[in-house]
């Protein structure tokens, strides 16, 4: 994943809240994958639209967090979430 | 133990099939018509299920198409923020069917293929289905919703991993499954027509590598080992009674979809009991959650933790005690049962007893 791409989730992945663990997972046909709340809203952020800066920036502001490491953490859970199939890049 | 949260349903909504696979998992010996679930019932297990902190549901069977209601049963499931996931042979399945089911919030659509070539494909299957299913792959992604090929590997086809990738592009699958059999339900008397050798294993391994190296993350692809040829057993289910809970066609609340076949354990029925109590208070579930019940070498091994002294119903079906540790094991005291079976081949292939009726006298 670079910093000009726009994330998106795959069409077989949703996010759903965990009523009794009260936390968000992300479904897909044979997994959940359980997502603490910093993972949770950079999913939220991964409409297609944003680039993985809009994305940093936006985490970087919520947080208070230096840009250096959030982009750091970004691009490492983007990069993982794809590598499991559930995460697509949107046509520029 | 306090019993597990389990996060999977899967539903067998019913044992009619179309198809004649000589490995299906149903059981041999079955009624395949009478005393299904209906609507309501299933509703409601749905609701208790998701009660339980399910979060994801499986349409299996048999053929879930089979059943009218199963639009019905998707709505339904999806009301109840279930992800929800159709297995299925694709036959017998319309446009119109598909729209409805879409329609209804169908998020997932697992469709079988036997092989990549149409006259393995349909011999394997005892049905002519290839072509139909060729069709509703391409209804799929008309309509968008994720496709996942699963494709089941044995002696006729596990040499063709390659060609099963490339055709599984065709179709854009999004997910492709190569799931080696498992030797149960109508696979355990078929095992020598199926079973491959442990070369053609390792080459179909290598292809499956190079094939994930090669496709990256345009399709996700998983490759399921067989048991027979490992050295510790698989974690079945991931544990008895852990995280998935299954309720066959007639309402028996199960581990796994053959634990029915396991003699001296009485399941609990959706029909009697709610499936949070069946779940939580089932003697045959509590009766192998946890370690208590391990016998040795089981019970003081290292990997007791990861792979929970493997599958029950393999164990018995192999040795005829249902607490054995499973053969598959090197450990296992039975474990010659598994090196005997591996060196066994049937002389032709594609002759397998399919799946259907016994035939009449």
């Amino acid at each position: 994943m670079n910093l000009d791409d726009r994330p998106k989730l795959a069409r077989k992945a949703r996010v759903r809240l965990d009523r009794i663990e009260q936390r968000h997972v992300l479904l897909s046909p044979e997994r959940g994958l359980e997502l603490n709340a910093s993972a949770a809203r950079i999913v939220a952020l991964c409409d297609g639209v944003r680039t993985v800066t809009d994305i940093v920036s936006a985490i970087a502001e919520a947080s208070g967090a230096p840009p250096e490491t959030v982009e750091a953490d970004v691009l490492a859970f983007l990069g993982d979430v794809e590598a499991r199939g559930l995460l697509e890049r949107a046509l520029p | 133990m306090t019993a597990p949260r389990p996060y999977t349903l899967i539903a067998e909504l019913t044992y009619r099939c179309p198809l004649r696979c000589p490995y299906c998992s149903n059981p041999v010996a079955l009624d395949h018509r009478s005393n299904e679930l209906d609507t309501a019932d299933w509703e409601r297990v749905f609701t208790e299920a998701e009660a339980l902190g399910i979060m994801q549901v499986h349409l299996t069977g048999g053929e879930p198409l089979a059943r009218k209601d199963l639009e019905k049963l998707v709505a339904r499931a999806r009301a109840l923020d279930l992800y929800t996931n159709l297995i299925t042979s694709g036959v017998p399945l319309t446009e119109e069917r598909l729209d409805a089911l879409a329609a209804a919030g169908l998020e997932n659509v697992q469709l079988s293929f036997q092989d990549h070539r149409p006259h393995v494909a349909d011999a394997i299957a005892g049905y002519p289905a290839h072509a139909h299913k060729l069709k509703v792959a391409a209804w799929v992604k008309a309509r968008k919703l994720p496709l996942t090929v699963n494709v089941v590997l044995h002696a006729a086809n596990i040499d063709e991993v390659a060609s099963v990738v490339a055709f599984a592009e065709t179709v854009k699958a999004d997910r492709l499954e190569l799931a080696n059999t498992q030797y149960l339900g109508w696979a355990l008397p078929n095992r020598a027509a199926l079973l491959p050798t442990r070369e053609q294993i390792g080459r179909a391994r290598e292809q499956a590598r190079l094939a994930t190296q090669r496709v990256g993350n345009r399709m996700e692809l998983v490759f399921v080992l067989p048991d027979y040829f490992s050295v510790r057993p698989k974690a079945c289910m991931d544990g008895w009674g852990r995280r998935y809970v299954t309720v066959s066609p007639d309402g028996l609340v199960l581990p796994c979809h053959a634990a029915h076949t396991l003699p001296g354990l009485r399941f609990e029925n959706v029909r009697e009991r709610g499936l949070g109590e069946a779940w939580k208070g089932s003697e045959a579930l509590e009766r192998y959650r946890g370690q208590g019940w391990m016998p040795e070498p089981c019970k003081t091994c290292e990997h007791r933790h990861t792979d929970f002294g493997g599958c029950r119903c393999q164990a018995y079906h192999l040795t005829g005690d249902i607490d054995a540790t499973d053969p598959v094991c090197e450990l296992a005291p039975a474990h010659s049962l598994v090196t005997k079976a591996r060196g066994e081949r049937a002389a032709e292939p594609l002759r397998y007893l399919h799946r259907g009726p016994p035939a009449r006298a």
